[in-house]
This record gives structure tokens, C-alpha cells and sequence, in this order.
């Protein structure tokens, strides 16, 4: 029997959010042992006996009994979680308590906890969606450090740090209160939002690493849906962008393991059952007065997902919604997006005076992309010495092995046509 | 065909849940590779890392186990091959060397009566 791709991944997420729930936040570390333990339990006896008809059951039902083994030793010694401490106290209540908490229901309201709790104002940005990533889905330290091309000490410090401010808010987000939600729902959508987008343009190397963050994003985005609070047009939208985009996740690298431009890819490779969802989604995140930029996100990725072919694309819708964006969240990168999809309707000698026309572009600089941009309008126009030298700017910059081979070709491109002429 | 036991020593676990299920799949699927050939009696058990000693006279009880992490015994199998040589390369597929473990392999004393 084979188990299914990452299930200890997300059991280990599922677990630790339950147990901190028990233990109270401050107690994570011990829900991370707890957990850690209940695996090389799993480990040892699976080895001998084979794979449990219901592994995820098997598990949560282990770390249950270490949970209760943890509370009888631990609970006259460690302040517990101030709302539960009561039941979990008193040896009568004890048990049928802890079952009631590991019931599926409870455990995605304890994971939505804990996403609330991640996102919280305190951290910063990089550090939540580090802290998402480690604690609700299950990556160790190693693994966001190489996802993030990072160090692991630095991510470690990152991590450590982040964790303390957590502990140190000594209770769990409360979901219970609408209005505390909706004011934290914002900076929850937007972690997970950055998630996603480190999978899908992120500096990783391995394109299967980056589809794992892609995956993850979508499945805490659809958790956030099912809560009653957190199905909002905001959320549908965001959900939106996330499997329009990843809808073409498999179209980007081809079977070389080169990189692909939106332009060049084979289409039919796009996951028509992801564009369908992404559509639905959409259409659900059309209600009410709110226009986010995951609305015009995700409206972006779907005028591409329904161009049969790029020539059928149509830029002109493109780049009144790249318009929109930029009244809602400017950026050089955004920009610079927009300058693409104008020399894309109405040429390249356009698409340049939009690039020189970037404000703050000097914050693009250490970007590859804005320097083959320049590189390929410059190629269209026909002048590939120049190209070529934006190309070669890029080359330099570029993060990683796909990027440097993507880039290398470009250059070599322009050398061929350049001796032509 | 003989009797080997194979005691296996050592081993992390590994050091994410992600490597914990790789580690896992590939001991299910050298298992069942062993089992396919025939070479396994017993697929044995699993064993606490914990335990007592109980040595001397004095019938001195301490916690066990035991010198080192690394040397604990974790488990052990019941396997039959044509003669050592056989047991001792069939045990260099177990995955417990990816994570820094070790296979003992002890041939079952023959006794002819």
C-alpha cells in the first residue's frame, strides 16, 4: 500500500494544530514533540506490520493518546490553555474532552486558529508565511530554508524568533468573534497569498518544490472557504487567482526542465479542471462592492486561461486590468506587467516608453525579468545588440539554474541574428 | 535454506514529516520486495526503545537500554537465505542506512540432533 503524496506533511499540521489548541499556544513546543513522537511511533510499527487501513486515523489517534499521556504528567505542572484547563483537569472530563477536540470538525476551527494566529500583525510578513508553512503544513526548517533559498540558520532565527512572539501572545486567535476575524482576515488572505506566489515565482530551483507551495496555499485558502467568516468575495478571489495560476504550473517548465514564457507554452498542458474551479470561484467572488487585487488578479489569469491561443489573447482587456491593479496596489512590478501587455497590443515602441515611464524603477534593478523585458522588446524591434546586452544584465541576475538556462538561450538567440545582419 | 535474524540498530526517524513518510515507504517496499522473494519467515516486531537491565547476582535492575542511541535495537526480522553470505547482501537493501543505522545479521544456531 502506498501512502498518499505528503500525508504526514499534512497530518503533522492537522496534529499540532489540535494539540497547541489543548495545550494552549504558549505549549507549542510541546505539541511539536508530541508530534514528533507519534511519527517515529508510526515509523517503527508501519515498518513491521505495513500501512494501517486508515494511516491519518492511526496517527491522530496516537497523538491523542500521547496528548492524554502528556496532560496526566504535565497538567499540575504547566498552565494549560486558561478556557480548557477546567475540563482537562479533572479526570472525569478529561478524556471525552480530548475526544470531542480531535473530532475532524474541531481540528479545521484549530487550523484556522492557528492561521489567524500566524498572520498576526506583530510578525512580519515573511516570517508569517514562514510560521504557516512550518507549523500548519508540516515543513521543516531545512525545507522552507531551500524553498525560500535561504540559509538554514537564518531561517532557523527567523522561525525561532517568530515562534516566541506567538507563545508570547499566550492564547489562540479567537475565531468565535466576527468582528476580530474580519480584521485579521485581510492579513490572513495576504500570507497565504504570498505563499502561493513564492511557489509560482519564487527563486526555487525545483519546480516541484514550488508546486508543493502553490498546492499548500490552495489547500489553507480552501479551508479559510469553508468557515462561514472566511467565505467571503475576498477569499473566492483569492481562491481564484491561486487555480488559475497553478492551472498552468504544468505547462511552465517543459520536459527538459527549461522554463517557458506565458508565450511559448503548449496551452493544451494547462489543467482544464483547475481553470474550471478558478472560473467557478470567480464567478462567486463577484458579489458585493469590494474590488481587491485579487479580484483583478485572478480576472488577469483567467482572460489568459481562456485564450486558446497567445495570439488569441486579449491585451487590450489585459492591460485595463493591469490599469486597475495599479490604482490598487502600485508597483515598479506591476508596471512593468502592464508595459508588457501594452507592446503586446500595440507594439513594442509603446511597451518601451512604459518601461522607461516606471516609477521607482531603479526597485526593479535586481530583478531578471525587468532587464529581459527590456530585452525582448528590444529583440522585436530589431535591435539585438542591445537585446542582447539587457539580456546578458539579466543573465547575471538571474536566481537560479532554470532562470540562467532561459536567459542563455535568449542571449545566444540575439548573437545568431545579430552576425546575420 | 537457513534461518538469519536481522537485528536492526539505530536509525533518526527523520527530521521532517515529509522525510519520515519517504523513510517509511521505502522499509514498506523492501519489506514486501524481501517477502516476494521468500526470504521472510517472520517479518518480527518492533521494539520499545525503553526497557530495564536486569544484571548480576544481585539481580541489579537499571533503566535500560542501553550505551548509545546509535546501538539500540529498534526491531528485528526472521529471514532465510541459502548461507550468511546471501543474508548479509540481501540486508543492504534496507533503507535503515540512509539514516545512519545498522543491520546486524545473525545466522540461527543449527542444531542437528
Amino acid at each position: 500500500m502506498e501512502l498518499s503524496d505528503h500525508l504526514f506533511r499534512h497530518e503533522a499540521g492537522r496534529m499540532v494544530a489540535a494539540l497547541t489548541r489543548i495545550f494552549g499556544i504558549h505549549n507549542l513546543a510541546l505539541a511539536e514533540d508530541v508530534v514528533q513522537d507519534a511519527f517515529c511511533r508510526a515509523l517503527e510499527v508501519w515498518k513491521f506490520r505495513g500501512i494501517p487501513e486508515n494511516p491519518a486515523a492511526w496517527l491522530m489517534a496516537t497523538a491523542k493518546n500521547r496528548a492524554l499521556d502528556a496532560l496526566r504528567r504535565e497538567r499540575t505542572a504547566r498552565t494549560l490553555e486558561p478556557e480548557l484547563s477546567r475540563l482537562l483537569q479533572s479526570e472525569w472530563t478529561l478524556a471525552p474532552a480530548v475526544e470531542e477536540l480531535f473530532t475532524a470538525n474541531a481540528i479545521k476551527d484549530d487550523q484556522l486558529r492557528m492561521m489567524f494566529s500566524c498572520s498576526a500583525p506583530r510578525l512580519p510578513e515573511e516570517a508569517q508565511v514562514a510560521l504557516i508553512l512550518h507549523i500548519l503544513c508540516g515543513f521543516s526548517v531545512d525545507e522552507i530554508a531551500s524553498a525560500f533559498v535561504s540559509t538554514h540558520a537564518a531561517m532557523e532565527k527567523r522561525i525561532t524568533r517568530a515562534k516566541k512572539v506567538l507563545a508570547a501572545s499566550k492564547i489562540l486567535f479567537d475565531i468565535a468573534a466576527p468582528e476580530d476575524f474580519l480584521v485579521r482576515l485581510p492579513a490572513v488572505q495576504r500570507a497565504l497569498y504570498l505563499l502561493f506566489n513564492e511557489g509560482y515565482h519564487g527563486a526555487s530551483p525545483e519546480s516541484t518544490v514550488r508546486a508543493d507551495l502553490c498546492h499548500e496555499a490552495m489547500r489553507l485558502a480552501a479551508i479559510l472557504r469553508e468557515h462561514p467568516l472566511g467565505a467571503r468575495p475576498t477569499t473566492y478571489a483569492l481562491s481564484a487567482l491561486m487555480c488559475l495560476g497553478a492551472a498552468r504550473l504544468p505547462a511552465r517548465v517543459n520536459a527538459s526542465g527549461e522554463l517557458n514564457a506565458l508565450f511559448d507554452q503548449d496551452r493544451s498542458l494547462w489543467d482544464q479542471g483547475l481553470i474550471a474551479e478558478g472560473e467557478r470561484l470567480l464567478d462567486l467572488s463577484a458579489t458585493g462592492s469590494e474590488l481587491t487585487e485579487y479580484h483583478v488578479e485572478a480576472a488577469i489569469s483567467w482572460v489568459h486561461a481562456s485564450a486558446r491561443r497567445t495570439e488569441d489573447t486579449d491585451w487590450c482587456a489585459i492591460v485595463r486590468l493591469y490599469d486597475s491593479l495599479m490604482k490598487i496596489r502600485p508597483s515598479p512590478i506591476v508596471a512593468l506587467n502592464r508595459a508588457v501587455a501594452v507592446a503586446q497590443s500595440e507594439g513594442p515602441d509603446r511597451g518601451l516608453d512604459e518601461i522607461r515611464a516606471i516609477e521607482n524603477s531603479d526597485r526593479l534593478s535586481a530583478y531578471p525579468f525587468y532587464s529581459a523585458a527590456l530585452g525582448e522588446l528590444e529583440s522585436r524591434r530589431g535591435n539585438f545588440e542591445v537585446a542582447r546586452e539587457h539580456f546578458r544584465t539579466a543573465l547575471a541576475l538571474a536566481r537560479n539554474t532554470m532562470e540562467q538556462r532561459f536567459l542563455e538561450q535568449r542571449v545566444s538567440k540575439c548573437e545568431g541574428r545579430s552576425s546575420v545582419v | 535454506m537457513s534461518e538469519f535474524v536481522y537485528l536492526y540498530r539505530g536509525g533518526e526517524s527523520g527530521r521532517s514529516p515529509e522525510i519520515a513518510q519517504q523513510i517509511m515507504q521505502k522499509w514498506i517496499n523492501w519489506m514486501k520486495e524481501l517477502g516476494a522473494k521468500g526470504h521472510i519467515k517472520d517479518q518480527g516486531q518492533p521494539l520499545e526503545p525503553s526497557g530495564k537491565l536486569v544484571t548480576g547476582k544481585q539481580k541489579t535492575v537499571t533503566d535500560g537500554p542501553f550505551p548509545e542511541t546509535k546501538d539500540v535495537v529498534g526491531g528485528y526480522s526472521l529471514i532465510e537465505a541459502r548461507d550468511l553470505q546471501q543474508a548479509v547482501e540481501l540486508s543492504k537493501g534496507c533503507p535503515i542506512f540512509e539514516t545512519d543505522g545498522a543491520v546486524e545479521v545473525r545466522p540461527v544456531m543449527k542444531m542437528s540432533m
